[in-house]
């Protein structure tokens, strides 16, 4: 996706410094989401992908560098022209009491409703959509408050997709999920990217799952700094592993996909069992053998 | 078949090439609801409302009993009057006692208590939706002792008159207002931060409130004590068109921005991805909240628990998810003028000040809420 000479991409990050009061989180930070990406951002705890996540949507204005939507510096549009053009899934967010799940994803439509334009046949179109993408259609009439946390997670999800932006970041979209609904979401993210050529930019924590869907990754360290970026075939190694999270492992193809996956070395409490000498590489092997 | 004219043909029976069904006999199959509200939209769509239907009912029943609750206000009393006088009288028709009572007397009082019960109930439910507390309201972080302070200061120092106490209050709550955001910069105004540096300035101002009346003679203690309970004793047009000035300037804006409130209220990443200028719009209804207080302070004094508990009961009366600032000023309004309709007419003789009413139901109301929300937090 990232050929050395493609034209410059809607969502770009020159040489950003972002802090909070006076403590700097990361500096001369630039990255490039290629368009028609499913780009996916991992990093340990705490090393800033939130916060480069804010950066990108104007939440957090960089102490220093410039984010271009468009090739324009996004801080010179106007809030609600960025909002039809880039949609955010923030990593906790409130829903007022009482609120249904219908009006709370109708909220999503915000920037294209007008003070006597409040609910349009498309913003009608658009919220059903969502629901229905998201499979909390069924919830429309509920309140918010009664979900369960990954209905929850979806409802929000079906918000941000109310907003129906060609460019949509998520701060961990598979938070709170049962592995069922996480494939299920990043499903229709995948689709979303496929079918209609969105870019998608998402913070996960599964290099796994990261590596399954992402077709550029963006590998940040402790500190905010990138380790590496590029497809996930070829960045994801066991030294960048080591290197980023300080966890030894093993880089194996997923049986399923192909793409890299990422089994952790034995704990070294571990104590193979009599008659195999080493577990793991048996394990990876019958792996293997069974995907060929 | 054959030999039977085409006329005389029986109804053809339904055969395989039927016309389909029309789509009355088969209803689509219907849609489940996604919105709340009944939507009215042109048939080009250039335009489209949504109402909410509770919410609307709602604030009709408070209007009417507001207007009633006005009726009797104007009514009854010392000197009775049947509405037929009153109308009378506010039309201009009338020149003996009752257009005195009614022009003189009571309308000015009435209105001071719909326009003061009004701004505080809007200033809270601002200040609630900004910091996402119920606890969020002017007389709890600080804004009404600041008034206070400004009164206290003229009344004991300057020894002002009754318009520069009012000035005075007008100025400390402004004040207290800018204080707090000096102490807060840079961090943000928001939620719970506020909601705490503002009770301790009120707890710090409350004690030099108390220090400043110990320094009075006791003429001015008396003053100033009459002045901290807040009453509509002896109001007139002065203090209804400075107060109906404030809400005629400070409503319409702040109606105007609580489309943006409500998305606030969700958190300032999700508002900003909405495309609202979180920062801006939190700002100007600060501003818009903390005058509404201060103005209304300036001319009754502290009447409190009205900001805390008009948009609580408003919500709940509406079902409502938005603030609904509308709702709230006619719960305001009404819950004044009901106060001040108690104290008038159930303790006269007895010149109760108004204060005390709604100190009283507010303070019911605050044990009511402590109990339903440690309910809420058990279960
Ligand atoms: N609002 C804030 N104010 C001050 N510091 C913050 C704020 N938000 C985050 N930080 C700090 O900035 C650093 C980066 O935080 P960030 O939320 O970007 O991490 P993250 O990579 O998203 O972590 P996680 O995987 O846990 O979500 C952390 O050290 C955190 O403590
Ligand atoms: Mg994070």
């Amino acid at each position: 996706m990232t050929r050395p000479n493609t034209p410059t991409p809607r969502l770009r990050a020159e040489d950003l410094t972002l802090s909070y009061d006076r403590r700097t989180v990361a500096s001369s930070l630039g990255v490039d989401i290629p368009d028609h990406s499913f780009t996916v951002i991992l990093g340990p705890n705490a090393c800033g992908k939130s916060t480069l996540l804010k950066a990108l949507t104007r939440m957090l204005r960089p102490a220093a560098g410039q984010v271009y939507l468009d090739g324009r510096a996004i801080s010179s549009y106007r809030s609600r022209e960025v909002a039809r053009r880039l949609g955010l899934l923030p990593q906790s967010s409130n829903a007022p009491g009482g609120i249904t799940v219908g009006d709370l994803v109708a909220r999503g439509r915000y920037p294209h409703q007008r003070l006597l334009k409040q609910w349009s046949a498309e913003d009608e179109e658009a919220v059903a959509e969502a629901l229905r993408q998201t499979g909390v259609l069924d919830l429309a009439d509920r309140p918010v408050d009664d979900l369960s946390g990954g209905q929850r997670q979806r409802v929000w999800l079906a918000m941000v997709l109310a907003q129906q932006t060609s460019i949509l970041l998520l701060d961990e979209p598979t938070t709170f999920l049962d592995v069922a609904h996480q494939v299920e979401v990043l499903d229709l993210c995948a689709g979303l990217h496929a079918r209609k050529g969105h870019t998608i930019v998402a913070i996960l924590h599964d290099l796994n799952q990261a590596c399954r869907y992402a077709t550029h990754l963006i590998v940040m360290r402790a500190g905010g700094t990138i380790a590496a970026q590029g497809d996930p075939a070829s960045v994801m190694t066991a030294e960048l592993v080591e290197d980023v999270y300080g966890l030894p492992c093993r880089i194996i193809d997923d049986p399923e996909t192909g793409t890299p996956l990422m089994v952790p070395a034995a704990p070294k409490w571990y104590q193979p069992e009599a008659g195999s000498a080493d577990t793991a590489q048996t394990v990876a092997g019958a792996i293997l053998a069974e995907a060929s | 078949m054959k030999a039977v004219p085409e006329t005389a043909a029986p109804a053809p029976t339904p055969g395989p090439h039927r016309k389909p069904p029309t789509p009355a006999a088969y209803p689509a199959p219907s849609r489940p609801r996604i919105v709340t509200g009944r939507v009215v939209r042109t048939r080009g769509g250039g335009l489209s409302l949504r109402f909410q239907g509770r919410a609307a009912a709602g604030t009709a029943a408070l209007l009417l009993a507001l207007v009633v609750v006005m009726g009797a206000i104007l009514t009854t009393g010392d000197f009775e009057l049947s509405i037929g006088e009153v109308v009378k009288a506010l039309t201009g028709n009338d020149t003996g006692i009752a257009d005195f009572i009614v022009n003189t007397v009571r309308m000015p009082r009435l209105l001071t208590a719909v326009c003061v019960g009004a701004a505080l109930a809007v200033s809270g439910a601002i200040l609630q939706s900004l910091t996402g507390n119920s606890l969020g309201t002017p007389d709890i972080i600080g804004f009404t002792n600041g008034s206070a302070t400004g009164a206290l200061l003229v009344i004991v120092v300057w020894h002002g008159s009754m318009t520069q106490i009012a000035l005075g209050a007008l100025a400390g709550g402004l004040a207290t207002a800018a204080a707090i955001s000096l102490l807060l910069l840079g961090r943000g105004l928001q939620g719970f931060r506020l909601v705490v540096v503002g009770i301790g300035v009120s707890a710090l101002l409350l004690a030099l409130n108390s220090y400043l009346i110990t320094r009075a003679s006791w003429q001015e203690a008396l003053e100033a004590q009459a002045w901290l309970v807040g009453s509509l004793g002896n109001r007139g047009w002065v203090h209804a068109s400075a107060i109906g000035l404030a809400v005629l300037v400070l409503l319409p804006p702040a109606l105007f921005l609580s489309r943006r409130l409500s998305m606030v209220e969700m958190g300032d990443g999700i508002a900003t991805a909405l495309g609202v200028n979180v920062t801006r719009t939190r700002a100007i209804l600060l501003v818009i909240s903390v005058a509404l207080a201060a103005f209304a302070t300036a001319v009754t004094g502290p009447i409190l628990f009205i900001a805390l508990a008009a948009p609580q009961l408003a919500r709940g009366l509406t079902r409502s998810s938005a603030p609904g600032l509308v709702s709230s000023a006619v719960m305001g309004a009404l819950l004044l003028a009901l106060s001040d309709l108690a104290v008038q007419r159930l303790f006269a003789p007895a010149l109760l000040p108004v204060g005390t009413a709604t100190g009283t139901i507010g303070g019911l109301y605050l044990i009511w809420l402590l109990i339903t929300e440690s309910r809420k937090s058990r279960s």
